[in-house]
């Protein structure tokens, strides 16, 4: 029996243009023996159908533009509405208010990560997110 | 993994497919019964391999040719594998990021699989992965892999069409022919027609086909200029592979391409059997630990102690087998 590996699928909202954030972690999660699946960017529709046909344990968003509030919302929507909130988990990372974090925890991201978050604390988190899924 | 996975595939529940697709890639025993459920169901599709160096734009060239095949009728799915880091076995997969220019809709899916080390044959991910799509109702399948390693060349030409795609300048053809590939293309591309070179790529290709003898009756493979970052050429492309398609329904020589699959896919399945068989049996107690300290010692050699344990997990099959000689000791029973 192979070993079971975790998944993630790395997007951004439409009008994000750093991506560089995105490939680093995308370095660290693969050093971590994860399977990256890259989308870069996308409306929350093409993310969730994504992660529907990847079967990711976790969708990781970057953000650095703002927004990620209402954004955040609308994917979770989406992730309701097509019947993949109870087997996948989102976290999202990158620049936003310190104060968003309790209410992205509210509307579903079950990991936050601001820029300061070290290498070790985004894959216990990722690890911790796909744990809670299985 | 829950029962009835199978009928929600064949009703086109994409997420009962996708996990189907997981469990399969993580051996799962209760995916496998599944697919044995799904295998009836499977053999309709085109699968289309699709292969050539990293950079050369094969995830470019099949995101344009979803759009194209969506807007033809059919139902596309699109199996992406890209390397497994043999140091941290984790994996970047970015091959969807040159594949969004389609629209979302229901007749699209694509998966993204990692080598996860496979050596030879088919991967199994691979196969299976195809399998499920194929029992969703894909009509066509593009299967894009490095052409590098003998798994991968061998899922290229157990496809009903190979291509593969070349770019000018990079030295391709080199690394391809070592590979083996050049042989078995269908289709040659030779994709970023907006650098130098393309036309003479191109023309090089063009004499290296007329210089093989060619048979009466036989598919002369052909080549096409794309660029794929402008969807340019692969109108021609996709019309080349529904030509490619029609000559195999008609030269009998699908039938050929689906007994090669079959094999290899049954082969497949037999040695993994197999080996889990044998591994159970000699990984009992410490006699493998044992064998390797013998072994480390100069004991005995690998050879001797391979045979000797594949003679004794044979006798009950076949008393009297011996590894040494792969056969039957008796003479008299190898006359039958
Ligand atoms: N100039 C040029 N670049 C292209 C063309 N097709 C693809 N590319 C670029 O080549 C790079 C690799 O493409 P990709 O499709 O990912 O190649 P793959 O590794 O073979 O799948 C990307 O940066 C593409 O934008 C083309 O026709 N012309
Ligand atoms: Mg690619």
């Amino acid at each position: 029996m192979a070993e079971k590996k975790i998944r993630i699928l790395l997007a951004q909202f439409p009008l994000e243009n750093h991506n560089r954030g995105l490939i680093a972690v995308a370095g660290l999660l693969r050093d971590a023996g994860m399977e990256v699946i890259l989308l870069g960017n996308a409306v929350s529709n093409r993310i969730i159908d994504t992660a529907i046909q990847e079967d990711v344990d976790v969708v990781g968003i970057s953000t650095y533009c703002g927004g990620e509030l209402a954004l955040g919302k609308e994917l979770m929507k989406v992730a309701e509405k097509k019947g993949i909130k109870d087997r996948t988990a989102f976290v999202l990372g990158g620049i936003f208010p310190p104060s968003d974090a309790p209410k992205l925890e509210a509307i579903g991201f079950s990991g936050t990560f601001p820029p300061s978050a070290s290498r070790e604390e985004i894959i216990a988190g990722v690890k911790a997110a796909a744990a809670a899924k299985k | 993994m829950e029962t009835g996975i199978a009928q929600k595939v064949l009703a086109g529940d994409v997420l009962a497919a996708s996990r189907l697709m997981r469990g399969l890639e993580d051996e799962d025993a209760n995916a496998i019964e599944q697919l044995k459920t799904l295998y009836p169901h499977t053999g309709k599709a085109y699968i289309v391999g699709v292969t050539g160096s990293p950079g050369a734009g094969k995830s470019s060239i099949i995101g344009c040719l979803i759009g194209i095949f969506r807007r033809r009728g059919l139902k596309v799915g699109v199996v992406a594998i890209d390397p497994t880091s043999p140091f941290t076995h984790g994996a970047i997969l970015g091959d969807r990021i040159r594949m969004q220019q389609y629209n979302i809709d229901n007749d699209v899916f694509i998966r993204s699989l990692a080598t996860r080390g496979w050596s030879g044959g088919l991967s199994k991910a691979t196969i299976s992965t195809i399998h499920v799509m194929d029992a969703m109702g894909k009509d066509i399948i593009l299967v894009e892999t490095v052409g590098a390693g003998q798994a991968e060349v061998d899922i290229v030409r157990v496809a009903d069409t190979a291509i593969v795609v070349l770019t000018p300048g990079m030295g391709d053809e080199i690394q391809m022919m070592k590979a083996g590939i050049m042989e078995i293309a269908d289709i040659f591309v030779v994709n970023k027609a907006d650098i130098a070179g393309a036309e003479e790529l191109k023309e090089e290709l063009k004499v290296m086909i007329s210089m093989k003898p060619h048979l009466p009756g036989q598919w002369q493979p052909s080549v096409a200029l794309t660029e794929a970052v402008c969807d340019r050429g692969t109108e021609e492309l996709a019309t080349e592979i529904l030509k490619h398609k029609e000559f195999l329904g008609t030269s009998g020589d699908m039938t050929e391409k689906r007994r090669a699959r079959a094999k290899l896919e049954l082969i497949d399945a037999i040695e993994s059997s197999l080996m889990n068989y044998i591994y159970r049996n000699i990984d009992k107690g410490d006699y493998l630990e044992g064998l390797i300290e013998d072994l480390t010692r100069r004991a005995t050699d690998p050879y001797s102690a391979a045979q000797r344990i594949i003679t004794q997990l044979s006798q009950q099959l076949e008393p009297g087998y011996d590894a040494v000689t792969n056969s039957s000791g008796k003479p008299a029973d190898r006359n039958k």
